[in-house]
């Protein structure tokens, strides 16, 4: 990080709002952020999975990538322009950015010549003919700017890198969030998971809308200018379906989603094969091995790998938290949690974690050393509550 | 009866030789909600600001340590079943255990309630 440890922390264009809201306030990502509300981590995740919750997420790293020339005339130059900026994230993915569909967005990560994780992202393509050759970038807030440096490394000569994380980024979760949408961006609900659009114009000046989130619940992020974004988060607010979601929430939610937490889940010491995020390793990609770290990734989906993420339900009501290590039951240390917590939906402790393989199936059980006690569990097919995603 | 503070949030109310130990409504806020709760047995020994429970909400987990040396002779098996109790009525319902005192000179150590209270608002 550049940043000094003992420099100030960064504030999003919300931060005022939290703190009005009595918010209590933590350090993430080298920002001020939001941990909870005074309804607590509990009700806000239940809020969330029945309602809708608003997120500041303005820590991220949003970007936009693009070309000097944005779109072409024909069919055929659109589609070499967006061939041609995909090429240089390509360097960093293993996915198939070129073969994105218009408005489509993908999960995927930055890799290092280890096949290691440096980072997970998003990277969507624009909808619009006139803005091929341009790729919307979404990066964690802990990672940004070594992923910013390395991507603008990769483009270097070919493609600017646009920083957009001086604006605010929001996301609204939850089953109403497409009703609480449709009364602001009316336009956003023909969006389907994983796609995004630009919507000019709005009282909120030009946004940018995706479905997509991180609780497992259908849901939108919308970028918004920075000088719109307290004036759009307080509509959101005004709804009587939306309450304000603080970061406690978010991890419990993302956790019972299934997602990883950068960091803790994923690290430059693990490959998106040890990590189960097979799915990202786009089969041309494959086919072509031109991702970094191909040889050692593609001999691991070949061969395996000696460990690999999996859930891990604890069968009692104790929680394993983040380092808790996982034996088999006859004793033998065969793996660690990596994020584990309480699940208010599932009402009861969930956790993930990475485990040796001949024990990574699906209802294998397992101990977990908890304050010095072995405790049941056993291994969890994630998510631990079912996507809701609107496909 | 009367009723003592830690400065690691915990109250001890005495009643004879028998006193009933709890967590703070201070520090069931900061906690947050609590979802589980490990308490000693009846018959266990604990030791003056050694572990004793432990206390977790959904995102982390915190000791309870014993405000005085003795020896448990009753633990509430109510916020056990149910943790949300602690949350409800810290100092009430919300009981963790009652300690046999080994050294009733222990409580001398501890704060009243006006002193506690100075003691939070400095936290």
């Amino acid at each position: 990080m550049s940043e000094a440890s003992n420099s100030p922390l960064m504030k999003t264009p919300l931060h005022a709002m939290h703190t009005r809201l009595g918010a209590r306030m933590a350090e993430f990502g080298g920002y001020d952020m939001p941990i909870q509300y005074a309804d607590g981590i509990m009700a806000e995740h239940n809020w969330t999975r029945t309602e809708a919750g608003l997120f500041d997420v303005s820590h991220m790293g949003p970007s936009f990538l693009a070309l000097p020339q944005l779109g072409g005339k024909t069919s055929e130059e659109r589609d070499e322009a967006h061939r041609k900026v995909s090429a240089l994230v390509e360097k960093l993915v293993p996915s198939d950015i070129a073969g994105l569909a218009p408005g489509k967005v993908q999960l995927t990560v930055l890799l290092n010549e280890d096949g290691g994780i440096i980072d997970d992202l998003m990277i969507g393509r624009p909808p619009r003919e006139d803005q091929q050759g341009g790729l919307y970038i979404v990066v964690n807030a802990g990672t940004k700017e070594n992923d910013f440096a390395l991507i603008a490394k990769a483009a270097a000569g070919e493609a600017e890198l646009h920083r957009a994380d001086d604006r605010a980024l929001i996301a609204i979760q939850g089953p109403k969030a497409e009703d609480v949408i449709a009364g602001i961006f009316p336009e956003a609900v023909a969006l389907t998971f994983m796609t995004f659009k630009q919507i000019k114009d709005t009282p909120y000046g030009n946004v940018v809308a995706t479905r997509c989130g991180y609780t497992g619940e259908d849901g939108f992020e919308i970028l918004v200018p920075a000088e719109h974004g307290e004036a759009f988060a307080n509509r959101l607010l005004e709804d009587h379906r939306v309450k304000p979601i603080g970061l406690g929430a978010r991890d419990s939610l993302r956790l019972e989603a299934g997602l990883c937490l950068y960091g803790h889940d994923l690290d430059t010491g693990k490959t998106p094969v040890m990590a189960s995020l097979n799915w990202m390793i786009s089969k041309p990609r494959r086919e072509r091995g031109d991702f970094p770290g191909a040889q050692k990734i593609l001999g691991q989906i070949k061969d395996g790998v000696a460990s690999k993420r999996v859930g891990i339900r604890p069968l009692g009501r104790a929680p394993a938290r983040e380092g808790t290590e996982v034996q088999s039951v006859d004793g033998q240390t065969i793996g660690v949690v990596t994020s584990g917590g309480f699940g208010p939906t599932v009402n009861g402790p969930v956790a993930q974690g990475y485990v040796q393989t001949a024990f990574a199936k699906a209802g294998t059980p397992l101990k977990l050393i908890v304050r010095g006690k072995a405790l049941d569990a056993e291994v969890a097919t994630l998510p631990f509550v079912p996507a809701r995603y609107k496909r | 009866m009367t009723t003592y503070y830690t400065n690691e949030h915990e109250w001890i109310s005495v009643d004879g030789d028998v006193g009933t130990v709890g967590i703070t409504k201070f520090a069931a806020e900061k906690l947050g909600d609590v979802v589980f709760v490990e308490l000693p047995d009846a018959g266990k020994q604990v030791k003056k600001e050694a572990d004793m429970a432990v206390v977790e909400s959904v995102k982390a987990a915190s000791d309870v340590y014993a405000p005085v040396t003795g020896e448990v002779v009753e633990s509430n098996s109510a916020i056990v079943d149910e943790p949300a109790k602690v949350n409800d009525d810290p100092e009430g319902a919300g009981w963790f255990v009652k300690i046999k005192l080994a050294d009733k000179g222990q409580l001398s150590g501890l704060m009243d309630k006006a002193a506690y209270d100075a003691f939070c608002a400095t936290q």
